[in-house]
């Protein structure tokens, strides 16, 4: 270890840590928001909105089973699900009409839909700053590199990354679904052609989506205070995330989540009064270097 | 088994199709003949419902199904390869078959492969990575996962060596031979008479002739006129 420590120090490695675990809430979410980009071709401003009222569901489901030890893995389920569900009643109800739509109708009326949705979840539970528990199991700090402090729900964020990452690359490349909506992100004429309902892929593939929105609110949750206003924040970093990335492409997204995650941590020691402005850096230099995002784009 | 009435189709505003009219029975292979830009692979798209006629019907087994969405259209029996193949490249050979319906036991992915055998060998492949007539069989593969009774062919010959071209003709006629109905389009006349029963010679989105293959052969004008030989 001391060998490690000579080459970095241990608050640069703690602080890569805390970045690592903004990544994975990053990942989650943006990786929800270039799903539904690759395959419907839908900019998706309403996915910030999603991730709130995900954030806002845990807070009142943690709430409502405040003392008991399930509480929040009951959040950690239920709010993805709700949001879903929410999804699913938007998809159906309209989005399926607009797909032929022009992306500049599609952002305007995801972008109507965000601020719908910003008043309901402030109508519902109002302006105030709610804070959500951190689970009992993972209160409290571990000392990592020399002695440092590290969450220790920190460390369950970290644990939880890979396995969504695992759970994503295994629903797009082994199962049939995500091979269909593989094909209809580049061709969905002539995967109706072979007898595919495009319609019902694109509505399974949106609630996939949505799903991680929510579920990226929720695991964000007892890490902030949760409050209007989070959706405008995520949705910025999501839409830069892709877009460095490489639209569509969910490992872009997960590189994507990396850079911003980590340069945020670490702008923190080198500048900290200044620290925000370096993930926008870092967003200015990649697209300088690779205008179209760093992985292949499936647009 | 199927039976074009009357279509007028439109890009737009762009007038494509007048009036076109065919028909087809149960087990025939029909050829659509006509020049680039005829209206070949506008009246195939109609069939299938992705470029639906502003006016006429099509029959299908029977049923009207005029204006129906291409999947439904592709669950009762219809299969479509279209000129340009448009496999899904980014899928491996093996996927491409594996996404399609499959609308009976007839074809399964084995009988598949062992129609177009070149294909077994790559079936990790990705299929963006094919050459051009390996794309041509696996487009045709893959319209044949469905079980299709009536396989619409558009220009399957496009931009591949006589030798390939040769080899696609045997395996259309083994189609013809599983009792396939198939309405091929061709530009490429000299192929297609080798498969084909009768043929429709299509021109600036207007029929001027119908007939037996015999016909066709007798008629110099047509040919000379519309298709150039």
């Amino acid at each position: 270890m001391d060998f490690i420590y000579s080459i970095i120090p241990p608050s640069i490695l703690c602080q890569i840590f805390v970045g690592l675990s903004r990544t994975v809430i990053l990942f989650i979410v943006s990786s929800g928001m270039s799903l539904i980009l690759g395959v419907l071709r839908i900019p998706n401003v309403f996915h910030g909105s999603l991730y709130m009222i995900g954030a806002f569901l845990a807070y009142t489901i943690t709430t409502v089973c405040a003392g008991s030890p399930f509480g929040f893995w009951l959040a950690l389920i239920i709010s993805p699900l709700v949001v879903a569900l929410i999804g699913l009643a938007i998809e159906r109800g309209l989005f399926q009409y607009l797909y032929e739509s022009e992306h500049l109708m599609l952002i305007l009326f995801t972008f109507a839909f965000s601020l719908v949705l910003g008043d309901i979840v402030k109508f519902i539970w109002g302006a105030d700053y709610k804070s959500v528990p951190v689970p009992l199991i993972f209160q409290g700090f571990v000392s990592l590199f020399g002695g440092l402090p590290f969450p220790v729900y920190n460390l369950f964020l970290l644990a939880v990354g890979p396995i969504v990452a695992f759970f994503l690359w295994f629903l797009v490349n082994k199962t049939k679904i995500g091979k269909i909506a593989k094909a209809a992100a580049v061709d969905r004429e002539m995967v109706g052609a072979v007898g595919i309902n495009v319609s019902w892929v694109f509505a399974i593939v949106f609630v996939i989506g949505c799903l991680l929105a929510g579920l990226g609110g929720a695991l964000m949750a007892p890490t902030i205070s949760v409050t209007l206003g989070m959706d405008h924040t995520i949705i910025i970093e999501a839409f830069l995330i892709v877009i460095i990335g490489g639209l569509g492409n969910m490992w872009g997204a997960l590189l994507g989540a990396l850079i911003f995650g980590l340069t945020q941590s670490l702008g923190i020691l080198l500048w900290p009064q200044f620290g925000i402005i370096f993930p926008y850096l870092a967003v200015v230099v990649v697209l300088l270097i690779r205008p179209t995002g760093i992985l292949k784009s499936t647009w | 088994m199927l039976e074009v009435q009357k279509i007028h189709t439109y890009y737009g505003l762009s007038h494509i199709l007048f009036d076109v009219s065919l028909k087809l029975s149960e087990g025939e292979v029909v050829g659509l003949l006509g020049r680039n830009g005829a209206g070949k692979s506008t009246t195939m798209r109609s069939i299938m419902g992705l470029s639906p006629p502003s006016q006429g019907s099509i029959i299908f087994k029977g049923k009207n199904v005029t204006a129906k969405k291409p999947y439904l259209l592709a669950r009762d029996g219809m299969g479509y390869v279209p000129d340009d193949r448009r496999v899904f490249a980014d899928l491996t050979v093996d996927d491409n078959l594996e996404i399609a319906f499959k609308r009976t036991r007839d074809w399964d992915k084995e009988r598949v492969y062992k129609l177009f055998s070149p294909l077994t060998y790559m079936k990790t492949r990705r299929a963006g990575n094919l050459s051009g007539g390996e794309q041509q069989m696996l487009a045709i593969a893959r319209a044949l996962m469905n079980g299709p009774e009536l396989l619409l062919l558009d220009e399957p010959t496009e931009g591949l060596a006589p030798l390939i071209v040769r080899d696609l003709e045997n395996q259309i006629l083994k189609l013809k031979e599983a009792g396939i109905s198939i309405l091929l389009s061709e530009q490429n006349v000299r192929s297609a008479l080798k498969l084909i029963d009768r043929a429709y010679v299509i021109d600036e989105g207007v029929i001027r002739f119908e007939g037996t293959v015999a016909e066709l052969e007798a008629n110099e004008e047509v040919k000379a006129k519309y298709l150039m030989i």
